[in-house]
């Protein structure tokens, strides 16, 4: 794990613009989902603040605009900035949710499966075989749409049991290259349990490239949440949610109010494209292969 | 070769039958459907009445047996909106998705493979630059996002291409097309290459990862040496090589291509499947959602099978016992 943060790494980080760029907007990104209380000029779902008079307004550079809603309003009067601010939220918390349950999962089963081989491996390989078949995005879709109630929560659930088995199928291909190493040999000879040999000496080491997906797999996730909620089976309508907001300004883009689906279309490809310069410069930088020619 | 495709096929159907129990059951546990047959204002008796006919007084396991001999021949229940065939409903849609489905794979194979091939041979210039970083956002913008983008560029702002259903169609037996008329031309451009988008920007990444491989290999050094022409080196030789990987991922993510039909024919109206599937998940219709699980796991699972097996076929070192 040390290993990670040698200087070499740093240096190689500060050197790459597109890996700082990445970055400096993902932390961007983060300070302002997390303080999004603070920095929005309104909460767009406090019924309370909104007034149904503002609805539709303009941006803050055209004509018939107000100076509270810099980045003008949608139809229920909400300030397009706030949404996003608030939707920005959503799409982290759920991306974030989905990385870290869905990694847990899949990297415990891929170990096993792994580890002890046989059955269990069968038995997670074809259900790995078959999920990838169906693709993430389909099974979310069904399995919302099969849901009665729907929120945050839900769609973390319904995207979580399709994405696990990524982890699994990388987890299990890394843990197979390690478990006949010398040291995990040496490790068993000298009396460690299953459990220790697992989580101290195997997976430190099958973790790189799990980190590599794990990053890629973020983005994801937030494209996932916000096609899920644009398709009306993601995020219900009471809560802030990005892919809901192009959804609706969808139905305003005839009528020439762009500004309701380019600013929240516009924060999504960002935050996506930041995720992915980052997930760039993870990779060469894990890449064992590219590693051992240095 | 003969035993791994009896084995594919039984652990096809294996999952077929997973997949058949998982929409009973959970269908079973979520929402009413007598509630839905008989409507809210319905007696007492009414919803009685409705419970008996359907057969939605038995045990659960009666019920499935039903319900998978009922599969079986076809008959996948009626749909509780409209009262038709669930699968007539959906067989009537399926033409326009897949004629959607089909120039979307047209689009991101012919772009998606030239512009790998370009980008590999020419990699220091302008243009390759400029179509990396282009794939880079194809990958980066989810699919409803290139819709909405491209409905605002080219319907809303120009006005050039429209944005809203498959315009005029011609019947055909049992197909209606809309790939024989001008009008149908026109307003398949849009969601066509909103499908592709994806897939074009994975499938040149990947054309252009095999190429470059390929090209540094020494019988391609060869091929130069023997004074082929360019054309020939690159296409016959090079490229022969990265198709077959290309092509198999290509088509082992059909699932994705069917999720991203969804969103896509859902943006622009598109009277498809998934533009109904949609529609069902609303009205909560479960027959026909249950109807288009499975016609999808089929399709899919054959697709997946299919793929596998011309991959046996154009690779000669794999071999399956």
């Amino acid at each position: 794990m040390a290993g990670i943060l040698k200087s070499q790494h740093v240096r190689n980080y500060l050197r790459d613009p597109s890996a700082l760029i990445g970055s400096i907007l993902l932390l961007i990104f983060f300070f302002c989902a997390i303080f999004a209380p603070l920095l929005a000029p309104m909460d767009p779902y406090d019924l309370m603040t909104v007034d149904l008079g503002d609805f539709l307004l303009p941006p803050a550079w055209m004509d018939g605009s107000v100076s509270a809603f810099p980045l003008g309003t949608d139809d229920q009067g909400r300030g397009i900035l706030s949404t996003i601010l608030y939707g920005l939220r959503t799409s982290l918390i759920v991306g974030f949710s989905v990385v870290i349950i869905s990694s847990a999962i899949g990297i415990v089963m891929g170990m096993l499966a792994a580890y002890y081989g046989g059955v269990l491996d069968a038995v997670v390989m074809r259900l790995a075989d078959t999920v990838f078949a169906f693709s993430t995005t389909l099974l979310a879709v069904l399995l919302l749409g099969v849901f009665e109630t729907r929120g945050v929560a839900t769609v973390i659930f319904a995207i979580c049991i399709a994405n696990w088995v990524k982890y699994a199928r990388t987890t299990r291909g890394s843990v197979l290259e390690i478990k006949d190493n010398a040291y995990v040999v040496a490790a068993r000879s000298s009396g460690a349990g299953d459990f220790r040999i697992l989580f101290r000496h195997i997976l430190p080491n099958a973790l790189p490239p799990i980190f590599v997906v794990m990053a890629v797999d973020l983005a994801v996730a937030i494209m996932l949440e916000a096609t899920l909620s644009f398709l009306g089976v993601g995020v219900p309508l009471t809560e802030p949610s990005i892919g809901m907001m192009i959804a609706i300004g969808k139905n305003y883009i005839y009528a020439g109010m762009w500004w309701l689906t380019l600013f929240p279309g516009a924060t999504l490809i960002l935050v996506v494209v930041a995720i992915n310069l980052f997930s760039d410069w993870l990779r060469d930088e894990l890449n064992p292969k590219l590693a051992r020619q240095t | 070769m003969a035993t791994y495709l009896i084995k594919r096929l039984l652990q096809g159907i294996v999952v077929l039958m997973a997949v058949s129990l998982v929409c009973f059951i959970m269908f079973r546990y979520t929402g009413d459907p007598v509630l839905m047959l008989a409507g809210k204002y319905a007696t007492q008796q009414e919803r009685e009445m409705v419970r008996v006919s359907y057969g939605l007084d038995r045990p659960m396991y009666i019920q499935y047996v039903s319900f998978i001999g009922g599969v079986l021949k076809g008959n996948f229940g009626k749909s509780y909106i409209s009262s038709v065939d669930a699968l007539d409903m959906i067989l009537e849609r399926m033409p326009a998705t897949l004629e959607l489905a089909f120039t979307a794979i047209c689009i991101s194979f012919i772009l998606g493979v030239g512009l790998g091939v370009v980008v590999s041979v020419w990699p220091t210039g302008l243009v390759a630059r400029a179509i990396m970083a282009g794939s880079i956002f194809g990958i980066s913008i989810p699919t409803f996002l290139i819709g909405i983008l491209l409905v605002m560029v080219f319907s809303v702002y120009l006005e050039v291409l429209p944005s809203f259903g498959r315009g005029e169609t011609v019947q055909i037996g049992f197909w209606r097309t809309g790939l024989l008329t001008a009008d149908g031309w026109k307003h398949i451009v849009l969601p066509a290459f909103t499908l592709s988008g994806y897939q074009l920007a994975v499938l040149l990444r990947l054309t252009r990862a095999g190429m470059r491989e390929v090209l540094s290999e020494e019988y391609i050094k060869t091929a130069w040496a023997k004074g082929l022409s360019p054309f020939k080196v690159i296409l016959k030789h090079a490229l022969r090589n990265v198709l077959i990987p290309v092509v198999t991922i290509a088509g082992l993510s059909f699932g994705e291509l069917v999720a991203f039909s969804i969103v896509t024919e859902t943006i622009f109206q598109w009277p498809g499947m998934g533009n109904l599937l949609l529609t069902s998940i609303f009205e909560t219709d479960q027959p026909v959602i249950v109807t288009y699980i499975m016609l999808a796991a089929v399709i899919i699972l054959t697709i997946n099978i299919l793929v596998d097996l011309t991959y046996a076929f154009l690779n000669p070192k794999i071999r399956y016992e």
